[in-house]
């Protein structure tokens, strides 16, 4: 089999691990710790293997960006993280094509967040949400590559003494066609490292029209280790006389650890110990995970529960539907002529209420890391959203300065914001790893733990009032969310007077990142904050999802009481959003809208926009008279300004799909006593394979602008689906999930 | 003592009987490639073939594996030469990865029961779960790794460094009306 890009990157990735754990005296790399089978001492190497920026013996960094070896081959420093999304392929492509390298000898590591800091952030930020890993950082990352071609070329050319003008380069070989001389990469990479590069300002990017790389559908250069179970999850680590930590957090929110009896689970085989975490939460160590989380089962715990042992759904909902009555205190976001007057006034008036639940992440991966304390110095292994928070977060919960702190960033095996701004399992891991310093410890959340404890996506309810007039057209609509806040969460001193744009995100009134595409005569967009006990933060997508199904959802109503097709109804009111119009347009093209469908099936469609790009989806679907709906195909148009791989982006559009619509179906996570409910995937369902309809996508890049990928897609998926159903039964969806209102799934 | 016949290696092992078969891997072997995802027997991360038979091994004591031959990941194929893992590389399925042991290990079993599985049988056979969502090329991959092993008896297509058909359509300018 011919040598693929992947395929060179792994062994490569492997080769310049190897180094340095040879040069590194702190990572022991020995295999045998419990005296067991060779297969540890097979794998020891790459247990161990930090994920730090290296240069071997022979490689040269000629920017920060790059490293040359000398057979020509190029690591590409990728300082976001991987999480499935495909940031480190898109990276890389964008890096190739100003680079001029060989795609094919092209590998990739990340510099960690301790060669950052010391290094001045030479790599810029490490954050990778809000799907901004390539949309942020393009421009520096590609003036950097184009900045390491420059230098190359330009010691070809001191060596050759003719002007770097007369040069030209493909694949890393630099060729002087007048004297018929080439030379590479690999051969001139030394001299090029010691000129000083040029100022990055000056330089002019190729037009994206003409990439040869980049913008292509090129393989994944990190899938082949995904195949055969090589690849190193967090949770796989291990380290000669590791700990496994499994750990227990109080089941109610913001309930204390009161006390608990080591003596009765001490002397269970394995087990190290029981130790308080903090002031809300307790440990089990053992030589095994699996001994610590069966002891941490029999361990007697006693909890203060707290002030909220007694909230429930029901109290929650309560509250969040007084927010949609309350006659004061809301935040009015946008207030647009005079909305209220004008559906007092208006021929037809359409109102619906609307509610969503909190949502858990569930990352296939729980929560976890691994932690090393000594007194002078702390490292951490860390599948991070984001290399500095992790940081930051083990230093504080060290004591110990940043410089005196390391983060290997692991691959993550799921991200979905939950391991972004909170590094909950680091600073647990850290409060553990100071009780027994020298020692690794291995946390590791059970699935349970994950579900119970997760920063869950915000539960909200919608009240939507339209006024139509007596051709059927929209004079007014008033939008009034109300719901927990995730900015309350994070930093509640920030909000003021009840003002949290974030939470009606969607319906921003601003151009270019979620701006509401409809223009509505008289417009009153409310928001009333409601905060729980539940901890919230972002769910992939954040609020456009719900918001999604709020705008779109209830646009179809309106269509309905109007008389009119929803495409046509959601076209005589976009006109000042080409765009938005545009992407709906091409969604509706790649689904055939005005071809009519088969006998018993039914079409919705929906657009929305988030995270700088445009979004619109179509959806077919068949629902049978007990109720059982079956998705039978479902097609997508984005418009994400550029494409750096449209594989990936549609293969993100493929998994948006299936995260909308577990939410939908069937997801929710429910409050008991404070606590909760559904904290396995046998009540918290998710989407299966046969449940997955056929997905088809269309991009439409406009190349003048830079939106995400990861997120846009999430929040017009539900609505199409939700849409579709309407369309079928006659009777809208307002309430999430769909389980709860008689339906079932085929 | 617990005796294991693993990938055609018999090992004795000093665990305690009641030990999921999922931790003596993971634990005692370092055999990371099978995963922990719900630890109920929901999600097939954990997914490993009993005489060739996939299970949950999340949910069976290593006791009750005794007189099995076991098969993980790991003994499929180390080198990504199993037909499964070909198509899989073919189409890029996999995102973050972390259940795609689990799904080719469910992938495989089905295809040597059925050599050329209809959509039904893949939805009846594929009940892992995917957070990331990859279904749509977890189906496709099966069936051309289906089509692959019937058009070349074993002899694999070569793969390039780019798929020459995407299969997403890209316009070079928005669709207008």
């Amino acid at each position: 089999m011919k040598t693929t890009s992947s395929e060179s990157s792994v062994s490569a990735v492997n080769a310049s691990r190897r180094h340095f754990i040879v040069g590194s005296a702190s990572i022991a790399s020995g295999g045998l710790a419990l005296g067991l089978s060779a297969s540890w001492s097979d794998r020891a190497d790459a247990q161990a293997a930090p994920n730090v920026a290296s240069v071997a013996a022979g490689d040269t960094e000629v920017t920060a960006w790059v490293v040359v070896k000398p057979d020509d081959s190029c690591v590409i420093r990728i300082a976001r993280s991987e999480m499935g999304q495909g940031t480190r392929t898109g990276l890389a492509q964008l890096v190739t094509e100003e680079l001029e390298c060989d795609w094919a000898k092209v590998s990739t590591e990340y510099p960690s967040p301790g060669q950052s800091f010391a290094r001045k952030r030479v790599w810029g930020e490490m954050s990778t949400g809000g799907s901004r890993g390539i949309r942020i950082s393009e421009d520096y990352v590609r003036r950097g590559a184009a900045a390491t071609r420059i230098m190359l070329v330009q010691a070809a050319a001191d060596g050759w003494k003719v002007p770097a003008s007369e040069l030209s380069v493909s694949k890393g070989i630099i060729t002087h066609t007048a004297s018929g001389r080439t030379t590479s990469y690999g051969k001139v990479a030394m001299a090029a490292s010691k000129l000083t590069p040029p100022d990055p300002k000056s330089i002019t990017l190729k037009n994206p029209r003409d990439w040869k790389v980049a913008g292509k559908a090129m393989r994944r250069i990190d899938t082949k280790s995904k195949l055969n179970g090589s690849l190193i999850y967090a949770a796989d680590l291990h380290f000669p006389g590791m700990l496994c930590a499994a750990i227990k957090a109080c089941p109610v929110h913001g309930g204390k650890l009161v006390s608990f009896d080591g003596a009765k689970t001490a002397g269970m085989r394995g087990v190290k110990g029981a130790v308080r975490v903090n002031e809300g939460t307790v440990a089990v160590l053992a030589d095994t995970w699996w001994r610590a989380k069966t002891a941490l089962e029999k361990l007697p715990v006693v909890w203060d529960e707290g002030e909220y042992a007694k909230a429930s759904s029901a109290t929650i909902a309560a509250s969040l539907r007084a927010g949609l009555e309350e006659t004061g205190g809301q935040y009015a976001g946008r207030v647009e002529g005079d909305a209220l007057k004008a559906i007092a006034g208006a021929a037809k008036k359409v109102e619906a209420t609307y509610s969503t639940p909190f949502l858990a992440h569930a990352c296939m991966e729980p929560m976890g890391c691994t932690v090393r304390y000594t007194p002078e110095r702390a490292e951490a292994w860390v599948p991070t959203q984001n290399g500095e928070a992790s940081h930051t977060a083990l230093s504080e919960s060290s004591g110990l300065p940043l410089d005196k702190c390391e983060i290997y960033k692991m691959d993550l095996g799921g991200g979905f914001g939950r391991r972004g701004g909170q590094q909950d399992y680091v600073q647990q891991a850290t409060a553990i790893a100071k009780q027994f310093p020298g020692t690794h410890i291995k946390l590791l959340w059970s699935r349970e733990e994950d579900q119970g404890h997760d920063f869950y996506r915000p539960i909200s309810m919608a009240k939507m009032t339209a006024g139509l007039d007596d051709k059927g057209d929209l004079v007014g609509m008033q939008i009034r969310i109300s719901g927990q806040s995730i900015n309350a969460w994070v930093n509640p001193l920030a909000i003021k007077e009840g003002k949290d744009e974030r939470q009606v995100q969607g319906f921003w009134a601003q151009p270019h990142d979620a701006q509401w595409g409809y223009t509505v005569p008289n417009l009153r967009i409310e928001y009333a904050m409601r905060n729980t006990h539940v901890p919230v933060g972002p769910w992939r997508g954040v609020n456009t999802n719900q918001n999604g199904v709020y705008s779109e959802c209830f646009m179809d109503e309106c269509a309905k009481a109007a008389g009119k097709d929803p495409l046509e109804f959601r076209r005589a009111i976009m006109k000042n959003h080409p765009k938005h119009l545009a992407v709906l347009n091409a969604a509706a093209e790649k689904f055939d809208w005005n071809k009519p469908l088969a006998p018993g099936r039914h079409k919705g469609i929906a657009q929305f926009m988030g995270y700088a790009s445009y979004s619109a989806a179509a959806a077919e679907v068949s629902v049978s008279p007990k109720g059982e709906i079956k998705v039978h195909r479902m097609a997508f148009a984005l418009n994400s300004g550029h494409v750096v791989n449209p594989d990936q982006v549609a293969a993100q559009i493929e998994g948006s799909v299936a995260f909308a619509l577990s939410a939908m179906f069937y997801s929710e996570v429910t409050v008991e006593n404070g606590r909760m409910k559904e904290l396995n995937f046998d009540t918290y369902r998710l989407l299966k394979l046969a449940e997955m309809p056929k997905v088809e996508t269309v991009l439409v890049p406009t190349f003048d602008f830079w939106g995400g990928v990861g997120e846009p897609t999430i929040c017009v998926v539900g609505p199409a689906v939700l849409n579709a159903v309407f369309a079928a039964t006659g009777k809208p969806i307002r309430n999430l999930p769909l389980k709860n209102e008689g339906y079932t799934f085929a | 003592m617990v005796k294991l016949d693993i990938n055609g290696q018999v090992h004795a092992l000093d665990v305690d009987p009641e030990t999921p078969l999922l931790w003596v891997l993971r634990d005692k072997l370092g055999m990371m490639g099978t995963k922990y995802g719900c630890g109920i027997a929901q999600c097939g991360a954990c997914t490993v073939y009993m005489d060739g038979v996939p299970v949950r091994s999340c949910s069976i004591p290593a006791s009750a594996m005794q007189k099995a031959k076991i098969t993980t990941i790991e003994g499929l194929s180390a080198d990504v030469s199993h037909p499964v893992q070909k198509a899989w590389l073919e189409l890029d399925v996999p995102q973050c990865g972390y259940c795609q042991s689990g799904q080719i290990m469910a992938a495989a079993a089905l295809l040597k029961e059925k050599p050329t599985p209809t959509d039904k049988d893949i939805d009846e056979a594929m009940t892992n779960i995917c957070r990331c969502g990859t279904y749509q090329r977890v189906r496709a991959a099966i069936h051309l790794a289906a089509k692959m092993r019937v058009a070349s008896a074993g002899d694999w297509p070569q793969t390039d460094q780019h798929r020459d058909a995407p299969v997403v359509q890209v316009s070079s300018s928005v669709v207008t009306r």
